[in-house]
């Protein structure tokens, strides 16, 4: 081989390379992502069923039930509308009632939010950013 | 002492900016007087740094509440130990630790380079100066750890309890050690470009500092993966958070830059490739500076956000990314083309390398950056995660780990791919054979954990084959072999250990993400549980106090399957007091090389407590394997040929005349 057909094999092999990432990235992008809603957003959205989402807000005061075995119940709430929750396992450490929540899983036939990870806050001052973007924009939440 | 190490920052910034300045001047100019102020200077800022960094030291160490930083941050009644983590356990502190590093690699290159061509050390100070400026310029001006609050108050508000561990005395220095270091490579790059060729004493320079660099990102990373693991009580080890990510970047760039550079500095080839991969892995550490500080993301490292800081980081990075990348577009094309091989060699070998793990950095990009210019440009909010990772990065690794051990057995110009695969017939025979005992012998193991358990089998064997076909296994007596081996250049064992430690960490990986086993259940005290062949007994929760804190600590006992007490386990639920925070302490129970974890939940209505508990079959690999790689690196650097003082006069003669460079 010449010196420039070896530098056009090296070029179409980078080629290659990056087609091949490409793609797997566009197809990745199309089927794993998952949108973050408010639970007023949602009424909009049209999820398939079993599709999963990120669901964002408050906890509803008043709303937690724990202590039957290892499923915990909750609701989440952006003030205007609330969804129901349910979990089984152990709650990040900072979830508290009127505290900013993202849980991540998919709506149960019956309309139930069945989250398999839900995440609180890292410490007591900073709210999971959209949550904080989203709370802020409607008015119902500021930061101190 | 406060305001002393705020002066001194200020006649650090001072100096960066005449470290900045005059060596470049006097490099362009042929003024050796000006050229030799780099060295001095550079000294000066990194002991001005220093200086001030022990100031905000000594202000923690002492509880000065009167400095603002100090009372956000720490608590008097805090562990020592804490106390001065606690320095760099906030962002303005972290920055600091950041500049302080910069300044130590600029003036190790002052110290070590002193047999440099004087204008090519002249512009890598220089370069140096431009990016301690802008940093030191930052601090200044948006994150000032020394201010001052007028009315004093007694007590500190507290280090955020995740913090409080022994990781934070390990994790952020390494991680800056390797962050940073890369700047070094960064400036050797652009002082390249600057001079307008690549010289022998440049192509001997950048491999060892990408070594050591990438050795301690290397550690910083997988210290930080099991912190995370132990401190957090999930669980998990990696979650491709985007942190994780901007860390995990600069680090897959750097391992290419590391290949690249052994081309480079043994064939003179890939010469234009490896420094434009010098600038893209620090222009992704300072991407990763930018989405960790900034505050565009949640997460344990983004400390207090402020807009401000968000947008001069923004300027930085674009400023030293962009200003960088055009220069290589100007004067790359001037650089002489060199060095051929055929694709069946060792370099074509290092070649697929740096391709797989360029595509595999961009996937990761992707992924990182996607999901903030969608919200950017549409309002979308989406969340990439591990299924998105898994599709791309996964793909695009695999086939890469399949090769590595091709790779040193090739010849250097012309390999026999043949002959290569005879050599590393044996490694070959030991996968199947791993491939097969796991497919028979251990119950619900899927296809792809036998193969991943193979292709670990494959990297470990394959390490070993290099080392024993290297020392002459098979043609020479025992007693001449081991004589051999001992006498293997150490950049071979560096080598063979790293892709040993490669194959621990897959090993590892494959193991927990195959086989482990999760159970979540409500106990009472005296009640049990069954997982994988062990008995956990509950024996019940009791209070406790800690310096800063209070905690219910539960008890377990670790019965084995012949019925015999093992040992106890606790894992425990704190609040510290200060912050009003609770955390999750995970009890850990290593039997090697596998672990049991077990964290404890909320209180159950009858007495009970939720308990979650993992059996995490050959996890410790995961970081034994980082260990081992980290070992390779450190190895691989006391190579006498790689040793910063050996190329001595050598590379003086060899610096009159430009070396060439393949130009792709």
């Amino acid at each position: 081989m010449t010196r420039k057909q070896k530098r056009l094999s090296v070029i179409a092999g980078a080629l290659a390379f990056l087609g091949a990432a490409t793609a797997l990235t566009f197809y990745a992008l199309g089927q794993k992502a998952s949108f973050f809603y408010m639970p007023a957003e949602l009424q909009a959205a049209t999820l398939e069923p079993g599709q999963r989402i990120r669901l964002g807000g408050l906890v509803e005061k008043g709303t937690i039930v724990r202590g039957q075995g290892t499923e915990v119940a909750f609701s989440v709430t952006d003030m205007e509308s609330s969804v129901p929750v349910t979990y089984v396992g152990i709650l990040p450490d900072l979830f508290r009632e009127e505290q900013g929540v993202i849980a991540e899983g998919s709506f149960s036939p019956s309309g139930v939010f069945v989250a398999d990870s839900v995440l609180a806050k890292h410490d007591e001052t900073y709210m999971p950013k959209e949550v904080a973007d989203s709370l802020k924009a409607k008015g119902v939440w500021q930061e101190n | 002492m406060v305001e002393t190490g705020h002066f001194a920052l200020v006649l650090a910034f001072a100096m960066a900016l005449v470290q900045s300045v005059v060596p470049l001047f006097g490099a362009r100019t042929g003024n050796e007087r000006m050229m030799a102020v780099g060295g001095p200077v550079a000294v000066a800022g990194f002991a001005l740094t220093a200086l001030s960094f022990a100031a905000l030291t000594m202000a923690y160490v002492q509880s000065d509440f009167s400095v603002a930083n100090v009372w956000e941050n720490s608590h008097s009644l805090k562990p020592m130990l804490y106390k001065v983590t606690g320095t760099w356990g906030n962002h303005e502190g972290s920055m600091l630790l950041w500049v302080l590093i910069l300044t130590l690699f600029g003036a190790l290159v002052a110290v070590f380079g002193s047999n440099l061509p004087a204008t090519l050390r002249a512009n890598v100070l220089a370069v140096q100066g431009w990016i301690g400026a802008a940093f030191l310029l930052f601090i200044l001006v948006t994150s000032n750890p020394f201010v001052r609050i007028i009315d004093p108050p007694i007590e500190g508000r507290d280090l955020n309890p995740i913090l409080q561990d022994i990781g934070l005395a390990v994790h952020p220095p390494m991680l800056y050690l390797g962050y940073v270091g890369f700047s070094v490579c960064f400036s050797f790059a652009v002082a390249a470009l600057i001079e307008g060729r690549i010289d022998a004493a440049w192509a001997r320079w950048v491999r060892p500092w990408t070594l050591a660099a990438w050795m301690f990102l290397t550690g910083g990373i997988a210290m930080g993966s099991y912190w995370a693991y132990y401190e957090l009580g999930w669980g998990g080890f990696w979650f491709w958070d985007p942190v994780e990510n901007a860390s995990f970047m600069p680090w897959l760039a750097g391992t290419a830059l590391l290949h690249s550079a052994i081309v480079m500095e043994k064939r003179s080839a890939l010469k234009i490739w490896t420094l434009l991969l010098a600038i893209l892995t620090f222009s992704l550490s300072l991407l990763g500076t930018f989405l960790v500080r900034s505050g565009v993301l949640t997460s344990v490292h983004a400390f207090a956000t402020d807009p401000s800081r968000g947008v001069f980081i923004l300027c930085i990075l674009t400023l030293f990314i962009g200003g960088s990348l055009a220069l290589f577009a100007l004067r790359a094309g001037s650089l002489a083309a060199g060095g051929v091989f055929h694709p069946i060699s060792r370099e074509g070998a290092l070649v697929l390398n740096n391709l797989f793990l360029t595509t595999a950095t961009a996937t990761v990009l992707v992924g990182t950056l996607y999901p903030l210019v969608l919200e950017a440009i549409t309002g979308d909010k989406i969340s990439v995660g591990a299924p998105f990772f898994n599709l791309t990065f996964g793909p695009l690794m695999a086939p890469l780990l399949v090769v590595v051990p091709f790779g040193p057995v090739l010849a250097w110009k012309r390999g026999d791919l043949y002959g290569a695969g005879q050599r590393l017939m044996a490694a070959f025979a030991g996968a199947l054979l791993a491939v097969l005992v796991v497919m028979m012998f251990v119950d619900g193991a899927s296809v792809f954990a036998a193969l991943g358990i193979g292709l670990a089998v494959w990297l470990i064997l394959g390490a070993l084959t290099d080392l024993a076909l290297k020392s002459g296994f098979g043609s020479v007596s025992g007693h001449v072999m081991l004589h051999r081996l001992v006498g293997l250049p150490k950049s071979v064992f560096g080598t063979a250990l790293a892709h040993f430690g490669v194959g621990l960490t897959t090993l590892g990986l494959v193991g927990v993400l195959s086989f482990e086993q999760e159970k979540i259940l409500a106990m009472r005290p005296g009640e049990t549980m069954e997982i994988a062949g062990y008995t956990l007994l509950f024996d019940g929760l009791t209070p406790a106090r800690g310096p800063n804190y209070t905690e219910e600590r539960g008890r377990f006992e670790l019965i084995d399957a012949h019925g015999e007490a093992e040992s106890e386990l606790v894992s425990s639920k704190r609040f510290y007091t200060a912050r009003q925070m609770p955390t999750t302490e995970a009890g850990i129970k290593t039997i090697w090389p596998s672990q049991l974890y077990v964290s404890l939940g909320d209180p159950t209505a009858d007495d009970g407590v939720v308990v979650r508990v993992w059996w995490k079959p050959l996890v410790t690999l995961i970081w034994t394997g980082g260990l081992v790689m980290m070992i390779g690196g450190a190895v691989s650097l006391m190579d006498r040929r790689l040793r910063v003082g050996a190329p001595s006069r050598r590379a003086h003669r060899a610096a009159e005349k430009p070396v060439s460079g393949l130009p792709i």
